[in-house]
Protein backbone atom coordinates (compact mmCIF):
# COMPACT_ATOMS: atom_id res chain seq x y z
CA UNK A 1 0.00 0.00 0.00
CA UNK A 2 1.58 3.34 -0.59
CA UNK A 3 1.97 6.15 1.69
CA UNK A 4 0.46 9.91 1.63
CA UNK A 5 3.34 11.05 0.88
CA UNK A 6 3.40 8.83 -2.28
CA UNK A 7 -0.08 9.40 -3.69
CA UNK A 8 0.47 13.31 -3.23
CA UNK A 9 4.15 13.69 -5.00
CA UNK A 10 2.45 11.40 -7.69
CA UNK A 11 0.51 13.91 -8.76
CA UNK A 12 1.10 16.69 -11.66
CA UNK A 13 -0.16 19.02 -9.00
CA UNK A 14 2.27 18.34 -6.40
CA UNK A 15 5.30 17.06 -8.37
CA UNK A 16 8.94 17.67 -7.92
CA UNK A 17 7.94 19.15 -3.97
CA UNK A 18 10.85 18.35 -1.63
CA UNK A 19 10.96 15.99 1.31
CA UNK A 20 10.20 18.36 4.03
CA UNK A 21 7.45 20.46 2.04
CA UNK A 22 5.80 16.68 1.67
CA UNK A 23 5.91 15.99 4.99
CA UNK A 24 4.67 19.09 5.78
CA UNK A 25 1.55 18.78 4.05
CA UNK A 26 1.18 15.10 4.45
CA UNK A 27 1.06 15.97 7.88
CA UNK A 28 -2.19 17.65 6.91
CA UNK A 29 -3.85 14.69 5.01
CA UNK A 30 -5.85 11.94 5.16
CA UNK A 31 -7.38 9.52 2.80
CA UNK A 32 -11.06 9.79 2.30
CA UNK A 33 -14.01 7.62 -0.10
CA UNK A 34 -17.55 8.84 -0.88
CA UNK A 35 -19.94 6.57 -2.48
CA UNK A 36 -21.33 7.99 -5.59
CA UNK A 37 -24.02 10.09 -5.22
CA UNK A 38 -22.49 11.33 -1.74
CA UNK A 39 -21.44 15.21 -1.13
CA UNK A 40 -17.82 16.37 -0.58
CA UNK A 41 -19.06 19.65 0.06
CA UNK A 42 -22.27 21.89 0.01
CA UNK A 43 -22.30 25.25 -1.92
CA UNK A 44 -21.81 27.64 0.96
CA UNK A 45 -20.53 25.95 3.25
CA UNK A 46 -17.47 26.57 5.45
CA UNK A 47 -14.20 25.93 3.18
CA UNK A 48 -11.59 24.67 5.45
CA UNK A 49 -10.76 21.88 2.87
CA UNK A 50 -9.26 20.57 -0.61
CA UNK A 51 -9.21 17.16 -2.28
CA UNK A 52 -6.56 15.69 -4.42
CA UNK A 53 -8.63 13.23 -6.36
CA UNK A 54 -7.21 8.94 -6.98
CA UNK A 55 -10.20 7.64 -8.76
CA UNK A 56 -13.73 8.61 -9.82
CA UNK A 57 -15.44 11.53 -10.90
CA UNK A 58 -16.65 14.65 -8.71
CA UNK A 59 -18.91 16.96 -9.75
CA UNK A 60 -19.33 20.65 -9.56
CA UNK A 61 -22.92 21.44 -9.07
CA UNK A 62 -24.69 24.78 -8.73
CA UNK A 63 -28.79 24.91 -8.16
CA UNK A 64 -30.51 27.72 -10.70
CA UNK A 65 -33.62 28.21 -9.74
CA UNK A 66 -36.47 27.23 -12.07
CA UNK A 67 -32.91 24.96 -14.12
CA UNK A 68 -32.90 22.28 -11.03
CA UNK A 69 -29.08 21.28 -10.17
CA UNK A 70 -26.85 22.13 -12.58
CA UNK A 71 -23.50 20.84 -13.27
CA UNK A 72 -20.94 23.28 -14.46
CA UNK A 73 -17.70 21.15 -14.51
CA UNK A 74 -16.38 17.74 -13.22
CA UNK A 75 -13.34 17.13 -12.27
CA UNK A 76 -10.82 13.60 -12.76
CA UNK A 77 -8.29 11.44 -11.16
CA UNK A 78 -4.77 13.58 -10.63
CA UNK A 79 -6.81 17.08 -10.14
CA UNK A 80 -7.42 19.32 -6.98
CA UNK A 81 -11.12 20.15 -5.84
CA UNK A 82 -11.48 22.80 -4.30
CA UNK A 83 -9.12 26.23 -3.78
CA UNK A 84 -12.15 28.20 -1.75
CA UNK A 85 -10.10 27.22 1.54
CA UNK A 86 -6.77 29.84 -0.10
CA UNK A 87 -8.69 33.04 0.20
CA UNK A 88 -11.47 34.40 2.62
CA UNK A 89 -14.00 34.31 2.93
CA UNK A 90 -13.49 30.45 3.08
CA UNK A 91 -16.79 29.36 1.60
CA UNK A 92 -17.24 26.73 -1.09
CA UNK A 93 -18.79 28.16 -4.37
CA UNK A 94 -20.49 25.05 -5.23
CA UNK A 95 -21.53 21.57 -4.65
CA UNK A 96 -19.09 18.95 -4.81
CA UNK A 97 -20.63 15.62 -5.60
CA UNK A 98 -19.23 12.36 -6.15
CA UNK A 99 -20.48 11.05 -9.45
CA UNK A 100 -19.33 7.71 -8.63
CA UNK A 101 -17.07 5.84 -6.03
CA UNK A 102 -14.37 8.61 -5.29
CA UNK A 103 -11.00 8.16 -3.75
CA UNK A 104 -9.31 11.33 -2.70
CA UNK A 105 -6.23 12.38 -0.04
CA UNK A 106 -8.29 15.58 2.17
CA UNK A 107 -6.38 17.84 2.96
CA UNK A 108 -6.87 20.12 6.22
CA UNK A 109 -6.68 23.87 4.48
CA UNK A 110 -6.62 25.39 7.94
CA UNK A 111 -4.02 23.41 9.24
CA UNK A 112 -2.05 23.90 5.77
CA UNK A 113 -3.27 27.74 6.04
CA UNK A 114 -1.35 27.75 9.54
CA UNK A 115 1.82 25.77 8.11
CA UNK A 116 1.99 28.46 5.36
CA UNK A 117 1.98 31.49 7.90
CA UNK A 118 4.78 30.08 9.65
CA UNK A 119 6.59 29.20 6.56
CA UNK A 120 6.45 31.48 3.51
CA UNK A 121 8.69 29.67 1.14
CA UNK A 122 6.21 26.84 1.55
CA UNK A 123 3.16 29.38 1.47
CA UNK A 124 4.92 30.94 -1.72
CA UNK A 125 5.49 26.98 -3.31
CA UNK A 126 1.65 26.00 -2.58
CA UNK A 127 -0.09 29.58 -3.86
CA UNK A 128 2.10 28.62 -7.62
CA UNK A 129 1.20 25.54 -7.65
CA UNK A 130 -2.36 26.63 -6.78
CA UNK A 131 -2.05 29.24 -9.47
CA UNK A 132 -1.37 26.94 -12.16
CA UNK A 133 -4.71 24.88 -11.29
CA UNK A 134 -6.98 28.14 -11.50
CA UNK A 135 -5.55 29.31 -14.51
CA UNK A 136 -6.20 26.15 -16.33
CA UNK A 137 -10.17 25.78 -14.42
CA UNK A 138 -10.23 29.66 -15.90
CA UNK A 139 -8.84 28.73 -19.42
CA UNK A 140 -11.19 25.54 -19.59
CA UNK A 141 -14.01 27.97 -18.14
CA UNK A 142 -13.47 30.23 -20.86
CA UNK A 143 -13.49 27.78 -23.76
CA UNK A 144 -17.14 26.84 -22.41
CA UNK A 145 -17.85 30.36 -22.23
CA UNK A 146 -16.92 30.89 -26.14
CA UNK A 147 -19.20 27.95 -26.58
CA UNK A 148 -16.97 26.09 -29.39
CA UNK A 149 -19.06 23.84 -30.55
CA UNK A 150 -21.89 26.27 -31.53
CA UNK A 151 -22.49 28.20 -34.99
CA UNK A 152 -23.50 31.16 -35.77
CA UNK A 153 -26.78 30.00 -37.19
CA UNK A 154 -28.05 29.00 -34.00
CA UNK B 1 -4.62 16.08 -80.12
CA UNK B 2 -8.44 16.34 -79.31
CA UNK B 3 -8.45 14.10 -76.62
CA UNK B 4 -5.96 16.37 -74.63
CA UNK B 5 -8.96 19.05 -74.46
CA UNK B 6 -12.21 16.90 -74.13
CA UNK B 7 -11.28 14.41 -72.15
CA UNK B 8 -10.74 16.76 -69.41
CA UNK B 9 -13.77 18.93 -70.27
CA UNK B 10 -15.48 15.64 -70.04
CA UNK B 11 -14.49 14.64 -66.24
CA UNK B 12 -15.12 18.04 -65.53
CA UNK B 13 -18.67 17.80 -66.91
CA UNK B 14 -19.24 14.41 -64.96
CA UNK B 15 -18.27 15.59 -62.04
CA UNK B 16 -20.81 18.54 -62.49
CA UNK B 17 -23.43 16.30 -63.17
CA UNK B 18 -25.46 15.18 -60.19
CA UNK B 19 -26.43 11.19 -59.73
CA UNK B 20 -29.58 10.57 -58.55
CA UNK B 21 -29.91 8.54 -55.17
CA UNK B 22 -33.02 7.21 -53.56
CA UNK B 23 -33.25 7.93 -49.74
CA UNK B 24 -33.39 4.49 -48.75
CA UNK B 25 -33.27 4.95 -44.43
CA UNK B 26 -33.26 8.13 -42.32
CA UNK B 27 -32.46 8.25 -38.42
CA UNK B 28 -32.92 11.25 -36.60
CA UNK B 29 -29.68 11.45 -34.39
CA UNK B 30 -30.95 14.24 -32.12
CA UNK B 31 -32.90 17.22 -32.30
CA UNK B 32 -31.55 18.79 -35.83
CA UNK B 33 -29.43 16.26 -36.83
CA UNK B 34 -30.46 13.52 -39.32
CA UNK B 35 -28.70 10.33 -41.04
CA UNK B 36 -29.39 9.72 -44.85
CA UNK B 37 -28.52 6.64 -46.14
CA UNK B 38 -28.45 7.16 -50.11
CA UNK B 39 -28.83 4.22 -52.34
CA UNK B 40 -27.93 5.06 -56.26
CA UNK B 41 -30.44 4.65 -58.64
CA UNK B 42 -28.89 3.71 -61.81
CA UNK B 43 -24.78 4.50 -61.66
CA UNK B 44 -23.08 5.15 -58.34
CA UNK B 45 -20.57 7.68 -57.77
CA UNK B 46 -16.76 6.41 -57.51
CA UNK B 47 -16.26 4.79 -53.82
CA UNK B 48 -15.94 7.34 -51.14
CA UNK B 49 -12.81 7.17 -48.60
CA UNK B 50 -12.75 8.63 -45.02
CA UNK B 51 -12.51 11.88 -44.92
CA UNK B 52 -13.78 12.82 -47.98
CA UNK B 53 -17.21 14.44 -48.76
CA UNK B 54 -20.01 14.59 -51.68
CA UNK B 55 -22.27 17.94 -52.93
CA UNK B 56 -25.64 16.89 -51.82
CA UNK B 57 -28.57 18.29 -54.16
CA UNK B 58 -32.15 18.61 -52.85
CA UNK B 59 -33.34 19.20 -55.95
CA UNK B 60 -35.09 22.78 -56.54
CA UNK B 61 -33.35 23.75 -53.45
CA UNK B 62 -29.78 24.18 -53.44
CA UNK B 63 -26.60 21.89 -52.85
CA UNK B 64 -24.39 21.79 -50.25
CA UNK B 65 -21.04 19.87 -48.88
CA UNK B 66 -21.64 16.69 -46.20
CA UNK B 67 -18.71 14.33 -45.38
CA UNK B 68 -19.27 10.65 -45.76
CA UNK B 69 -20.04 9.42 -41.91
CA UNK B 70 -20.84 5.58 -42.27
CA UNK B 71 -19.07 2.67 -42.58
CA UNK B 72 -17.31 2.60 -45.91
CA UNK B 73 -15.96 -1.33 -45.94
CA UNK B 74 -19.74 -2.48 -44.94
CA UNK B 75 -21.76 0.12 -46.96
CA UNK B 76 -20.96 -1.26 -50.51
CA UNK B 77 -22.39 1.93 -52.87
CA UNK B 78 -24.62 3.05 -50.25
CA UNK B 79 -23.67 6.39 -48.97
CA UNK B 80 -24.24 7.43 -45.34
CA UNK B 81 -24.21 11.03 -44.33
CA UNK B 82 -25.24 12.50 -41.21
CA UNK B 83 -26.90 16.13 -41.83
CA UNK B 84 -27.71 19.15 -39.40
CA UNK B 85 -31.19 20.92 -40.29
CA UNK B 86 -29.59 24.13 -40.43
CA UNK B 87 -30.20 26.12 -43.30
CA UNK B 88 -32.70 26.23 -46.27
CA UNK B 89 -30.92 23.13 -48.28
CA UNK B 90 -29.81 21.00 -44.88
CA UNK B 91 -33.61 21.13 -44.03
CA UNK B 92 -34.72 19.93 -47.06
CA UNK B 93 -32.44 17.09 -47.29
CA UNK B 94 -33.08 16.15 -44.08
CA UNK B 95 -37.10 16.54 -45.01
CA UNK B 96 -36.35 13.72 -46.96
CA UNK B 97 -38.18 10.61 -46.50
CA UNK B 98 -37.51 6.57 -47.72
CA UNK B 99 -38.09 6.76 -51.22
CA UNK B 100 -37.33 10.27 -52.13
CA UNK B 101 -34.98 11.24 -54.58
CA UNK B 102 -31.63 13.56 -53.64
CA UNK B 103 -28.39 14.45 -56.36
CA UNK B 104 -25.20 13.24 -55.84
CA UNK B 105 -22.17 14.64 -56.80
CA UNK B 106 -18.38 13.54 -55.53
CA UNK B 107 -16.55 11.81 -53.48
CA UNK B 108 -14.21 14.87 -53.24
CA UNK B 109 -11.84 15.91 -51.52
CA UNK B 110 -8.84 14.28 -49.81
CA UNK B 111 -8.80 11.59 -47.52
CA UNK B 112 -7.61 10.77 -43.61
CA UNK B 113 -4.28 9.75 -43.42
CA UNK B 114 -5.11 6.79 -41.82
CA UNK B 115 -1.40 4.76 -43.20
CA UNK B 116 0.51 7.59 -41.19
CA UNK B 117 -1.12 5.75 -37.98
CA UNK B 118 -0.40 2.42 -38.65
CA UNK B 119 1.74 1.07 -35.89
CA UNK B 120 0.79 4.06 -33.81
CA UNK B 121 -2.00 4.94 -31.31
CA UNK B 122 -4.65 6.80 -32.96
CA UNK B 123 -6.41 9.45 -31.39
CA UNK B 124 -9.41 11.02 -32.78
CA UNK B 125 -11.08 14.15 -31.59
CA UNK B 126 -14.39 15.59 -32.11
CA UNK B 127 -16.75 18.59 -30.98
CA UNK B 128 -20.31 19.04 -31.95
CA UNK B 129 -21.54 18.14 -35.61
CA UNK B 130 -17.00 17.30 -35.70
CA UNK B 131 -17.88 13.63 -35.42
CA UNK B 132 -19.58 12.48 -38.01
CA UNK B 133 -16.61 13.43 -40.27
CA UNK B 134 -14.20 11.24 -37.83
CA UNK B 135 -16.48 8.13 -38.13
CA UNK B 136 -15.50 6.29 -40.77
CA UNK B 137 -12.24 6.71 -39.92
CA UNK B 138 -13.05 4.93 -36.55
CA UNK B 139 -14.81 2.20 -38.56
CA UNK B 140 -12.07 1.63 -40.40
CA UNK B 141 -9.84 1.06 -37.39
CA UNK B 142 -11.94 -1.15 -35.47
CA UNK B 143 -12.10 -3.31 -38.79
CA UNK B 144 -8.51 -3.19 -38.98
CA UNK B 145 -8.21 -3.07 -35.07
CA UNK B 146 -4.72 -4.73 -35.25
CA UNK B 147 -2.82 -2.36 -37.49
CA UNK B 148 -2.93 0.69 -35.13
CA UNK B 149 -2.06 0.62 -31.09
CA UNK B 150 -4.48 2.59 -28.94
CA UNK B 151 -7.85 4.09 -30.30
CA UNK B 152 -8.95 6.92 -28.51
CA UNK B 153 -12.39 8.35 -29.20
CA UNK B 154 -12.60 12.13 -27.40
CA UNK B 155 -15.69 13.82 -28.19
CA UNK B 156 -17.54 17.02 -26.94
CA UNK B 157 -21.04 18.47 -27.14
CA UNK B 158 -22.98 21.31 -25.34
CA UNK B 159 -25.36 18.76 -23.33
CA UNK B 160 -26.24 15.58 -23.24
CA UNK B 161 -29.02 16.17 -25.98
CA UNK B 162 -26.83 17.28 -28.29
CA UNK B 163 -24.48 14.38 -28.41
CA UNK B 164 -24.28 12.49 -32.13
CA UNK B 165 -24.35 8.59 -32.34
CA UNK B 166 -25.10 8.13 -28.25
CA UNK B 167 -25.87 4.78 -28.36
CA UNK B 168 -22.81 3.72 -30.41
CA UNK B 169 -20.78 5.89 -28.58
CA UNK B 170 -21.79 3.89 -25.30
CA UNK B 171 -20.99 0.78 -27.56
CA UNK B 172 -17.68 1.48 -28.73
CA UNK B 173 -17.10 2.45 -24.98
CA UNK B 174 -17.96 -1.24 -23.57
CA UNK B 175 -15.28 -2.79 -26.17
CA UNK B 176 -11.93 -3.95 -24.74
CA UNK B 177 -9.96 -2.73 -27.09
CA UNK B 178 -10.71 1.28 -27.67
CA UNK B 179 -11.47 4.07 -25.04
CA UNK B 180 -13.59 6.33 -25.68
CA UNK B 181 -14.72 9.29 -22.82
CA UNK B 182 -17.58 11.52 -23.51
CA UNK B 183 -17.71 15.77 -22.74
CA UNK B 184 -20.36 18.42 -22.37
CA UNK B 185 -20.20 21.91 -21.62
CA UNK B 186 -23.61 21.83 -19.23
CA UNK B 187 -25.55 18.97 -17.78
CA UNK B 188 -28.76 18.16 -15.43
CA UNK B 189 -28.47 16.13 -12.52
CA UNK B 190 -29.22 12.94 -14.99
CA UNK B 191 -25.89 12.79 -17.02
CA UNK B 192 -23.18 10.98 -14.62
CA UNK B 193 -20.32 12.16 -17.14
CA UNK B 194 -17.70 14.74 -17.69
CA UNK B 195 -18.42 18.11 -17.59
CA UNK B 196 -16.21 20.48 -19.44
CA UNK B 197 -14.54 21.58 -22.88
CA UNK B 198 -13.19 18.61 -24.69
CA UNK B 199 -9.75 19.81 -24.30
CA UNK B 200 -10.12 18.96 -20.70
CA UNK B 201 -10.07 15.16 -21.69
CA UNK B 202 -7.11 15.58 -23.66
CA UNK B 203 -4.05 15.33 -20.58
CA UNK B 204 -5.31 12.35 -19.10
CA UNK B 205 -6.26 9.97 -22.33
CA UNK B 206 -4.47 6.82 -22.54
CA UNK B 207 -2.09 7.66 -25.64
CA UNK B 208 1.26 7.89 -25.85
CA UNK B 209 1.92 11.13 -26.99
CA UNK B 210 5.49 9.92 -28.25
CA UNK B 211 4.29 7.65 -31.09
CA UNK B 212 0.42 8.82 -31.85
CA UNK B 213 -1.57 10.29 -34.49
CA UNK B 214 -4.45 12.61 -34.06
CA UNK B 215 -7.54 13.36 -36.33
CA UNK B 216 -9.55 16.61 -35.23
CA UNK B 217 -13.08 18.10 -36.23
CA UNK B 218 -15.02 20.44 -35.03
CA UNK B 219 -15.50 24.13 -35.11
CA UNK B 220 -12.37 25.88 -36.12
CA UNK B 221 -12.13 27.35 -32.72
CA UNK B 222 -12.28 24.02 -30.76
CA UNK B 223 -10.15 22.70 -33.26
CA UNK B 224 -7.05 25.18 -32.78
CA UNK B 225 -7.66 24.27 -28.82
CA UNK B 226 -7.68 21.28 -29.20
CA UNK B 227 -4.58 21.02 -31.07
CA UNK B 228 -2.66 23.39 -28.79
CA UNK B 229 -4.03 20.66 -26.06
CA UNK B 230 -2.61 17.61 -27.80
CA UNK B 231 0.89 19.80 -28.32
CA UNK B 232 0.93 20.27 -25.05
CA UNK B 233 0.52 16.76 -24.05
CA UNK B 234 3.61 16.47 -26.61
CA UNK B 235 2.32 15.29 -29.86
CA UNK B 236 4.21 17.07 -32.66
CA UNK B 237 2.13 19.43 -35.02
CA UNK B 238 2.86 16.95 -37.65
CA UNK B 239 1.57 14.63 -36.43
CA UNK B 240 -2.35 16.44 -35.89
CA UNK B 241 -4.62 16.46 -39.04
CA UNK B 242 -7.59 18.16 -38.84
CA UNK B 243 -10.43 18.49 -41.50
CA UNK B 244 -11.66 21.70 -42.56
CA UNK B 245 -15.04 23.37 -43.36
CA UNK B 246 -15.68 26.54 -45.41
CA UNK B 247 -18.86 27.33 -47.80
CA UNK B 248 -18.76 25.41 -50.84
CA UNK B 249 -20.19 25.03 -54.04
CA UNK B 250 -18.48 23.52 -57.40
CA UNK B 251 -16.60 20.89 -55.21
CA UNK B 252 -13.91 20.64 -57.57
CA UNK B 253 -12.00 23.68 -57.44
CA UNK B 254 -13.25 26.11 -60.05
CA UNK B 255 -15.40 28.80 -58.17
CA UNK B 256 -13.36 29.67 -55.33
CA UNK B 257 -15.93 30.13 -52.80
CA UNK B 258 -13.98 27.80 -50.12
CA UNK B 259 -10.34 30.04 -50.54
CA UNK B 260 -8.27 30.00 -47.66
CA UNK B 261 -5.43 31.93 -48.04
CA UNK B 262 -3.28 29.78 -51.12
CA UNK B 263 -5.63 26.89 -50.66
CA UNK B 264 -8.52 25.48 -51.93
CA UNK B 265 -10.44 23.84 -49.08
CA UNK B 266 -12.47 21.44 -51.51
CA UNK B 267 -9.65 20.62 -53.92
CA UNK B 268 -6.43 20.44 -51.60
CA UNK B 269 -8.42 19.54 -48.68
CA UNK B 270 -10.39 18.84 -46.55
CA UNK B 271 -8.06 17.19 -44.76
CA UNK B 272 -4.73 19.69 -42.98
CA UNK B 273 -1.89 18.75 -41.67
CA UNK B 274 -2.03 21.33 -38.54
CA UNK B 275 1.55 22.99 -39.02
CA UNK B 276 0.32 23.62 -42.68
CA UNK B 277 -2.74 25.52 -41.99
CA UNK B 278 -2.35 26.82 -38.29
CA UNK B 279 -0.76 30.44 -39.34
CA UNK B 280 -3.27 30.66 -41.83
CA UNK B 281 -6.35 30.13 -39.01
CA UNK B 282 -4.85 32.63 -37.42
CA UNK B 283 -5.30 35.49 -39.54
CA UNK B 284 -8.32 37.51 -39.49
CA UNK B 285 -11.41 37.69 -41.82
CA UNK B 286 -9.27 35.48 -44.47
Amino acid sequence: MRTLDALIVESPVFEGLDQDQLELIAGCASNTVFAAGERLFREGDQADTFFLLRHGLVALDAYVPNRGQLTVETVGPGEIVGWSWLLPPHRWHFTGRAVELVRAVQFDGACLRKKCDEDPLLGYDLLTRFAQVLVSRLQATRLQLMDVYGDKHD
Amino acid sequence: MATSTTEPVAALRGSMTPLPYRVARRRRENHDNWTLELEPVEDAIEPIAPGQFTMLYAFGVGEVPISTSGDIEASGTTLVHTIRAVGAVTKALCAAGPGDVLGVRGPFGNTWPIEAAHARDLVLVGGGVGLPPLRPAIYHALAHRSEFGKLVVLYGGRTPEDLLFRKELERWRGRLDMDVEVSVDSAGSGWNGNVGVVTKLIPAAPFDADDAVAFVVGPEIMMRFTARALIDRGLPPERIWISMERTMRCGVGLCGHCQLGPTLICRDGPVYRWDELESLLGVHEL
